[in-house]
């Protein structure tokens, strides 16, 4: 906390005190005695000033690191958005899916129906119990189920087909969901960083983000220069002589 | 034909088997990412690669490159199915020599129009 020649100064000054208090000088030894404490005071002023310094040096930049400006006015925002935007696409998702569902299961209910109906009868034909003019109508029934069955059979593989192709939810929300798990992440970092600011003084380890990914688009936030559409994907790869 | 969809996602794996399926294309394998892609192209006989972009591990565009780079697999066709939508990163991926580019979401006519337009480029 001394210098050598802070040392040697009080030494001196000590001295001195014990001299002024031997020959019972007291209003000079009550001088050196001031003196003497005001050593330590003013250190203890330049630490307390030179921890202010550095205190607010590193609340200066960490109020200046773009990254804190960056989470505050776009990213947070963006997350909220973000997150509204995958309550939308499960939601469409399981519509979509619902929908599909409450589409197929009449199908799949008449068929049975159908056929359950036609194998009663066919068992009356096996066992010799049907007219001619019965077998007539049993024949007609038949073509009409087979017709029926090849018409249900497609229908109802575009309506699973729908249901497949709405799980691409996962996949895109996913993404969507990383991507705000990581930007938390990121606030954490500088929450603590904030932290170790207020208790002891951190140094700034500030590590840029590279060129990232942007995922998924979402509606309603700027991620750069995106294409709309399959459609503009194709434009710019037959542009580009594809 | 012998496919291979790489992707991250089992849903989106799953999903693109499917509709593989339902083109007659029976004969599909699957990875997570192009570090479990790439070595599997290496040892199987595979005619077509389908990629997503962003994959933890190796991503799509540097398992294309790798593909690229490989001379035993430098001819193979690769078709990204990504929701990576920038232009740059199309024009990158054009550069690196992808043969087709379908951004999610999409919908089962336009995977099927992409993978027959790759092959009717092929024969030709």
């Amino acid at each position: 906390m001394f210098t050598a020649m802070e040392e040697s100064r009080r030494l001196v000054l000590a001295k001195q005190l014990v001299n002024q208090l031997e020959s019972g000088d007291s209003v000079n030894a009550e001088h050196t005695v001031d003196l003497l404490a005001g050593f330590s005071e003013n250190n203890l002023f330049q630490e307390v000033g030179r921890l202010t310094r550095e205190l607010h040096s590193a609340i200066n930049g960490f109020l200046l690191d773009s990254r804190i400006t960056e989470l505050a006015e776009r990213e947070i925002p963006d997350a909220s958005e973000r997150l509204s935007y995958v309550i939308t696409m499960t939601e469409r998702a399981a519509n979509t899916s619902l929908a599909a569902v409450e589409a197929a299961i009449p199908l799949a209910d008449e068929l049975g129906n159908k056929a359950s109906n036609l194998a009663s009868e066919w068992r009356r034909f096996q066992e010799r119990e049907l007219s001619v003019e019965e077998f007539r109508v049993l024949s007609r029934k038949l073509v009409g189920f087979l017709q029926i069955a090849g018409e249900h059979s497609g229908e109802l593989h575009g309506k699973l087909s729908e249901v497949l192709m709405a799980q691409d939810f996962q996949d895109l929300t996913g993404q969507i969901i990383r991507q705000v798990i990581s930007l938390i992440q990121d606030v954490e970092d500088k929450l603590v960083r904030l932290v170790r600011i207020s208790g002891g003084l951190a140094g700034s380890d500030d590590t840029k983000s590279s060129a990232k990914l942007e995922g998924p688009v979402v509606p309603g936030i700027d991620q750069g220069d995106q294409v709309g559409d399959q459609d503009d994907v194709d434009d710019l790869l037959s542009s580009l002589g594809f | 034909m012998k496919i291979l969809v790489v992707d991250d996602f089992s849903t989106m794996r799953r999903i693109i088997k499917n509709l593989l399926r339902d083109l007659g294309f029976t004969n599909t394998q699957e990875a997570d990412d192009g570090n479990t892609g790439l070595p599997m192209l290496q040892s199987g006989s595979f005619d077509f690669l389908i990629t997503d972009w962003n994959m933890p591990g190796m991503t799509g565009i540097d398992l294309l490159k790798a593909v690229r780079a490989d001379s035993r697999l430098a001819k193979l066709p690769v078709l990204m199915v990504t929701a990576e939508s920038k232009r740059e990163q199309i024009i990158e991926a054009a550069q690196a020599g992808v043969n087709g580019y379908v951004v999610k979401p999409f919908t089962a006519t336009t995977l099927e129009e992409k993978i027959s337009k790759i092959f009717e480029r092929i024969e030709a």
